[in-house]
């Protein structure tokens, strides 16, 4: 077994280290983890051969958790244990689980998030998520023989905030450090392009077990610039499931379902729908645990009208996402499918209609989104030069405040490109008002009750004014993974207040060093080596990084800079002999702080560079 | 971040309204693939930090003068107007019976859920847009008349809400 490689201190990253990235498609239905190695893109298989994690995950009442193939194939027995398809319930609280009623699990209506109640205790959706990513991370590094120094982790486009801090968390909890949250439309046009050179603007239709994104994408000199996204986050083939299992309850006539009977019918109504992708009809039949039987057949042409408002109810986001992108049909060059749900006929048809044009369907629809996201994380991890190709990717909902008369104002719009930040000044309504209260949402409804309400928090000590004349400058600042954090400041007196957007759907900090805690006590890992070893990790890497740039530019620090750079560096490795984590935690960050001035001169060289090229074209 | 330098300059383009849209747009490919945040995942935080602070710069400056009524309002800021100040609503009659008119074809489309009425409408719209477009331009590099650009800009920002109630109307008969 290879051992991590670690670069001697003071030298630059040797060319042939090569730093262990995956990129992992987290899905409702089915997970997996690829990974490149000699440039190739490629999915790993497990020990048996498989490519696909089946998302499942079963508790035992000794806490022992089984997750995959075993774990499904115990669905039936125990669907009280066995959660599936726990992606639908990712940031999300129990009213906005429409079908809650003909889920065979035990909710807890937690406060933000809704939680699971198993075997093992309540588990909340961000705990079971982690459970999968944990297994796919283990598969990673067993067959790539070494830590893994980041991972790419795939999110539906139209996620919301709550909904991809979720998986940030999960990851977190896996012991992932996450180099990047990637749409998935996004990898899957990476994977695409990528592998077509392909020049123009595409629409990625990815309609997976539980969600379903539109992305249009304009493919130029490689750069991805998404125009637009749009999409529905509860609106997948798991839907379709759902409507062949209602038709058998209605041919069976059964009495109410026990919950392993209603597991065993929509494990059956899968099937039959996956059968019915090849075949023109479908025999299915099934016998419950109270003796009641069905037998009867399903034809294409059945099953097609009762889903045609499934598949309709994906072109409404379709359309809306062209009229985003200011753009017709007849713009489009080529349309991608992405999912495994785009196997449907229906879907396809539905698709080449609407576009005019035969959709693209020559990778995998499975396993496109890990094969891109693994591109993208060896671009991350710095394993290549990096000047290959760009994402500018978008956030999908229009993100705000509630201001007087529970009204939304929008302060970022949706399909704005990250990173982004936008600044909004705001009054007090009231003479003498010294605290604002902060409620920050995403959507697009003109009713703040009816967007998501992602956070709030309250700036106080705003010195006592007329109403009206306080300024309080609200900021948001959207990061590259599409999260958002909001700061708020009163002009006059600079009181500020700050959230990084997670309170009311995500998890606490706290929350989430608890369940580290317990998953590194149930693993009987020694967390704190753990830590320390990745602390050392990291200052070692910033040390090295360090010294490469000083080596490249020490020319723009004067000679008390450098000085100071040196004395951190020293400090830093000073503190590598010792075992206190946290120190060199602050040793670390004492370096970045101390060297932030020259990042900022170095990348306005960088910047100087770059539009030289730009000049000459202006001028020539 | 030299926050001296305007949008323009940023991007090493002529300080006008008219705009060539390829050199904006191969100007700001070339930015963002020196400042990205994914150029510098692997690179320590504090690179990491100005990376973000640049790509957003970058985006921004991008969004303004890549759409119509923003770059129309920058350009007016500039030279020390705000266009879209709240105290400041003239409008030319003209243009505030044609608005009305556009309004209620709208809303007489929806009506008779007459899509062609609809599409009609749409084209329109845009091609007056364009139309403003250029005199927007005439306003502030020729004629240098700022005054009279803030209207026309206001009259464009009007532009842009009845296409996107077109669009809103469009999404109700689709649905």
């Amino acid at each position: 077994m290879a051992l991590l490689q670690i670069a001697e201190p003071g030298m630059s990253t040797a060319p042939h280290q090569h730093r262990l990235a995956v990129g992992i498609d987290l899905g409702t239905t089915n997970s997996l983890v690829a990974t490149v190695r000699s440039g190739l893109a490629l999915v790993l298989d497990d020990q048996e051969g498989h490519s696909l994690l089946p998302s499942v995950v079963r508790y035992h009442a000794n806490c022992d958790v089984e997750v995959g193939y075993a774990a499904q194939a115990a669905q039936n027995n125990d669907p009280h244990n066995t959660i599936v398809s726990v992606k639908r319930f990712m940031g999300r609280g129990i009213a906005d689980i429409d079908d809650s009623a003909s889920l065979p699990y035990r909710f807890v209506d937690a406060p933000g998030m809704v939680q699971l109640k198993t075997a093992a205790g309540v588990k909340s959706p961000v705990e079971i998520s982690a459970e999968i990513l944990k297994v796919l991370r283990q598969r990673a590094e067993a067959a790539l023989g070494g830590e893994l120094v980041g991972a790419v982790i795939t999110v539906p486009a139209y996620f919301d905030d709550a909904q991809r801090q979720a998986t940030k968390d999960a990851a977190q909890l896996a012991g992932l450090n996450v180099l990047r949250l990637l749409n998935e439309p996004t990898a899957a046009a990476i994977a695409y392009g990528l592998d077509n050179a392909s020049e123009g603007v595409y629409a990625v239709y990815d309609l997976g077990g539980g969600t379903f994104d539109i992305s249009i994408l304009k493919l130029s000199k490689g750069v991805f610039e998404v125009l637009a996204t749009n999409g529905d986050s509860a609106l997948g083939g798991d839907d379709f499931d759902q409507r062949i299992f209602c038709w058998m309850v209605e041919q069976g006539r059964f009495s109410p379902l026990s919950a392993g009977d209603m597991r065993l019918l929509l494990t059956k109504a899968r099937d039959a729908k996956e059968a019915l992708t090849e075949h023109t009809d479908v025999r299915v039949t099934a016998v419950l645990s109270t003796g009641e039987m069905m037998d009867a057949t399903l034809t294409q042409t059945v099953f097609n009208a009762m889903t045609t408002g499934l598949v309709n109810k994906t072109l409404a986001p379709t359309r809306k996402a062209l009229r985003d992108a200011d753009l017709s049909v007849d713009d489009i060059k080529g349309v991608v499918m992405v999912g495994g749900s785009t196997r449907m006929p229906c879907v396809r048809h539905a698709v080449a209609d609407f576009f005019k044009q035969t959709p693209l369907t020559n990778l995998n629809p499975d396993k496109v989104v890990a094969i891109g996201a693994a591109t993208q994380a060896d671009v991350l991890a710095g394993n290549r030069s990096g000047d290959d190709w760009l994402l500018l990717d978008v956030i999908p909902l229009s993100l705000g405040l509630e201001t007087m008369g529970g009204l939304t104002e929008k302060v970022i719009p949706r399909n704005t490109t990250i990173p982004t930040a936008r600044a909004q000044e705001f009054t007090t309504f009231k003479d003498g008002q010294t605290a604002m209260s902060v409620h920050v949402l995403q959507g697009e409804r003109e009713l703040a009750a009816d967007c998501r309400s992602l956070a709030r928090f309250e700036l106080r000590g705003i010195p006592p004014m007329v109403a009206g004349a306080a300024r309080i400058r609200v900021t948001f600042q959207v990061d590259a993974d599409g999260l958002l954090s909001v700061s708020a400041r009163e002009q006059s007196s600079g009181i500020e207040a700050s959230v990084q957007v997670k309170p009311s759907y995500g998890l606490g900090d706290d929350e989430i060093t608890r369940m580290l805690k317990d998953a590194f006590t149930h693993a009987k890992d020694d967390m704190y080596a753990r830590a320390l070893n990745e602390q050392i990790v990291d200052a070692q890497g910033l040390i090295a990084a360090t010294r490469a740039a000083m080596l490249e530019d020490g020319a723009l620090l004067d000679s008390a800079e450098t000085d100071a750079i040196n004395a951190g560096i020293a400090a830093l490795e000073s503190l590598l002999t010792g075992t206190d984590h946290q120190a060199i935690k602050r040793g670390v960050e004492a370096l970045n702080a101390v060297s932030t001035e020259f990042a900022q001169r170095r990348m306005d060289q960088n910047v100087r560079r770059a539009m030289a090229g730009q000049k000459l074209e202006t001028f020539g | 971040m030299d926050l001296t330098q305007n949008h323009f300059e940023l991007f090493s383009l002529p300080q006008s309204y008219a705009l060539d849209r390829d050199r904006l747009d191969s100007a700001y490919r070339e930015l963002q693939n020196a400042v990205h945040p994914d150029r510098f995942a692997a690179k320590p935080e504090s690179e990491q930090r100005v990376a973000m602070q640049w790509a957003t710069q970058a985006n921004e400056a991008y969004q303004t003068l890549k759409h119509p009524v923003n770059r129309g309002v920058y350009l007016l800021r500039l030279q020390g107007i705000d266009a879209l100040d709240a105290s400041n609503t003239k409008m030319a009659p003209a243009f505030l019976m044609q608005q009305m008119e556009w309004r209620e074809a709208i809303e007489e489309a929806r009506a008779d859920k007459n899509m062609a009425a609809l599409d009609a409408l749409a084209n329109d719209l845009r091609t007056s847009h364009r139309r403003i477009e250029t005199q927007l331009a005439d306003l502030i590099d020729k004629a240098h008349d700022f005054g009279a650009a803030s209207e026309v800009v206001r009259q464009l920002r009007f532009m842009d809400k009845l296409i996107a109630e077109v669009g809103d109307v469009y999404e109700e008969l689709e649905n």
